[in-house]
């Protein structure tokens, strides 16, 4: 029976958790992403400034540390609020909204990046054309620029999705309970850290595998429409 | 905030800001020495000889930096003959006599410093094979054509034409690895190495300042990053020279074609 010392179900319900923070932080960064992409294009030069700051500086270091600068200083702000509001009791931010925060954040800058990219590829004429029939430019957004950027968008989007699963991995360090923190209370009680950082391992791997299929599956179906020499 | 708490213990920084150099630095060029060989392998047509690298390259570009460092650092302990060598399967061995122990498990993976570097190490080699097969397939076929119609061995080849331009075109995408690198290096403070991470977190943990702690961590990658940048433009201005616009210096415009 295949039960890892006993420890099989803990580090599938880590698995699941990994598996929730990616997703999610996905939302969030994708939000953020097209947010920035908007505001990197835009015509006002004090939101092209905020947003260039964004990405430069989100790109510039490395997740770890805005981590730990976005969850402990995080905690702080919300505290130092908290208590200028007269709540005097101590506020614990949750570890999944923290993470997901923290890493939607981060890579909500390499997405705009990629929208920016994608934005730009789709020809203004068409832009112009659904301009032209009275779109409003929220509809124009809506039915000309996304379906046509998504494209455009997808392999780079797949390569930051790909990154940002493997960088689930290090919320273990600010104490979340994903599978590389089930892993390694695993390996403290049985004494078999291999066995069980390999099996981790083994899990990340599954994930980026089926996410590489399915990418490749979406970007063959989103280019149907483009001829092939 | 108060940044004077920093400027008093700016030292810690800048002992980290040695050590982070030397991860990323040391396990780049190690990565890169390693990558070259195996990436002209990974293009043959042998499948015996591709499968083995394929098998790495996936492995380590599907699974998280940090992972494989503990899987090096907490994980090789487990095992009785990576501490004490093959003697342990031999009858009436005792591992409390400490003067068993092989030289690689006493100077190498019990050091958190050389498990870092053995991990950065293969994994950017992962990601550089990666990198450069891709420029070697993707090599125009007429400058394979040339060198084959004046004669030239397939090592000849490979040394005076397929490498160098290969080599060159890979070098925009291994800048991004370098910069990958510096920022997977901040990993090596979890398993407690005193890079720029690290002396953050010693700020940290003493008064209780993530702001000031963090903040001044990260304008120390930011700075590294920038220069990073700035000279891999420098770098590629230069290989790139014969791809540069003409210019006319007597005319000082540039001339078109």
């Amino acid at each position: 029976m295949f039960t890892l010392y006993g420890y099989f179900d803990s580090i599938m319900e880590g698995t699941w958790v990994t598996l929730n923070l990616a997703l999610s932080s996905l939302g969030v960064a994708v939000l953020l992403g097209i947010l920035g992409a908007l505001g990197k294009l835009s015509n006002s030069r004090p939101l092209r400034s905020i947003t260039l700051a964004y990405t430069t500086i989100i790109r510039g270091i490395p997740d770890l540390v805005l981590m730990l600068l976005i969850f402990y200083g995080g905690q702080m702000l919300v505290n130092n609020l908290a208590f200028a509001l007269g709540y005097e009791e101590y506020v614990d931010i949750n570890p999944f909204i923290a993470g997901v925060g923290t890493i939607g954040f981060i890579f909500g800058a390499y997405m705009a990046e990629t929208f920016r990219g994608a934005i730009m590829a789709v020809s203004k004429g068409q832009l112009e054309a659904g301009a032209s029939f009275g779109m409003t430019r929220l509809q124009v957004f809506i039915r000309i620029l996304v379906p046509q950027m998504i494209r455009y968008a997808l392999p780079s989007f797949g390569n930051n999705w790909l990154v940002m699963i493997k960088a689930t991995a290090i919320v273990s360090v600010i104490g979340l309970d994903d599978m590389v923190r089930k892993a390694g209370i695993a390996a403290g009680a049985t004494r078999k850290p291999f066995t069980f950082y390999l099996f981790v391992a083994f899990n990340y791997l599954i994930f980026t595998t089926v996410s590489t299929y399915i990418l490749a599956w979406a970007e063959r179906r989103y280019s149907i429409g483009e001829r092939r020499a | 905030m108060d940044f004077s708490i920093i400027s008093e213990n700016l030292h810690y920084y800048f002992d980290g800001l040695l050590i982070t150099v030397q991860l990323t630095g040391i396990s780049l060029l190690l990565g890169l020495i390693f990558a070259i060989p195996l990436a002209v392998l990974r293009t043959s047509r042998n499948f015996i000889l591709t499968m083995p690298i394929r098998f790495f390259v996936y492995v380590f570009r599907g699974t998280p930096l940090i992972v494989q460092m503990f899987i090096i650092y907490y994980g090789l302990g487990q095992f009785d003959f990576v501490k004490f060598g093959f003697g342990v399967f031999q009858e009436g061995f005792n591992p409390d006599n400490i003067g068993n122990q092989t030289f690689l498990w006493k100077y190498f993976f019990s050091e958190a410093y050389f498990c870092a570097l053995f991990a950065f190490t293969l994994n950017t080699c992962a990601y550089t094979i990666e990198i450069i097969r891709g420029a070697i397939e993707s090599t125009p076929f007429g400058e394979v054509e040339a060198a084959k119609s004046v004669g030239m061995s397939r090592t000849m080849m490979l040394r005076r034409i397929i490498l160098p331009s290969s080599l060159r075109r890979a070098f925009p995408a291994y800048g991004n690895e370098v910069i990958f690198m510096l920022h997977g290096s901040a990993l090596a403070s979890v398993i407690t190495l005193m890079d720029i991470t690290g002396a953050a977190g010693i700020i940290n943990a003493r008064y209780y300042a993530p702001y000031e702690a963090y903040i001044t961590a990260g304008v120390f990658y930011l700075c590294i990053t920038f220069t990073i940048v700035w000279l891999f433009k420098k770098i590629e201005k230069r290989i790139y020279a014969h791809l540069a616009p003409y210019v006319d210096k007597t005319q000082k415009t540039a001339a078109v074609n």
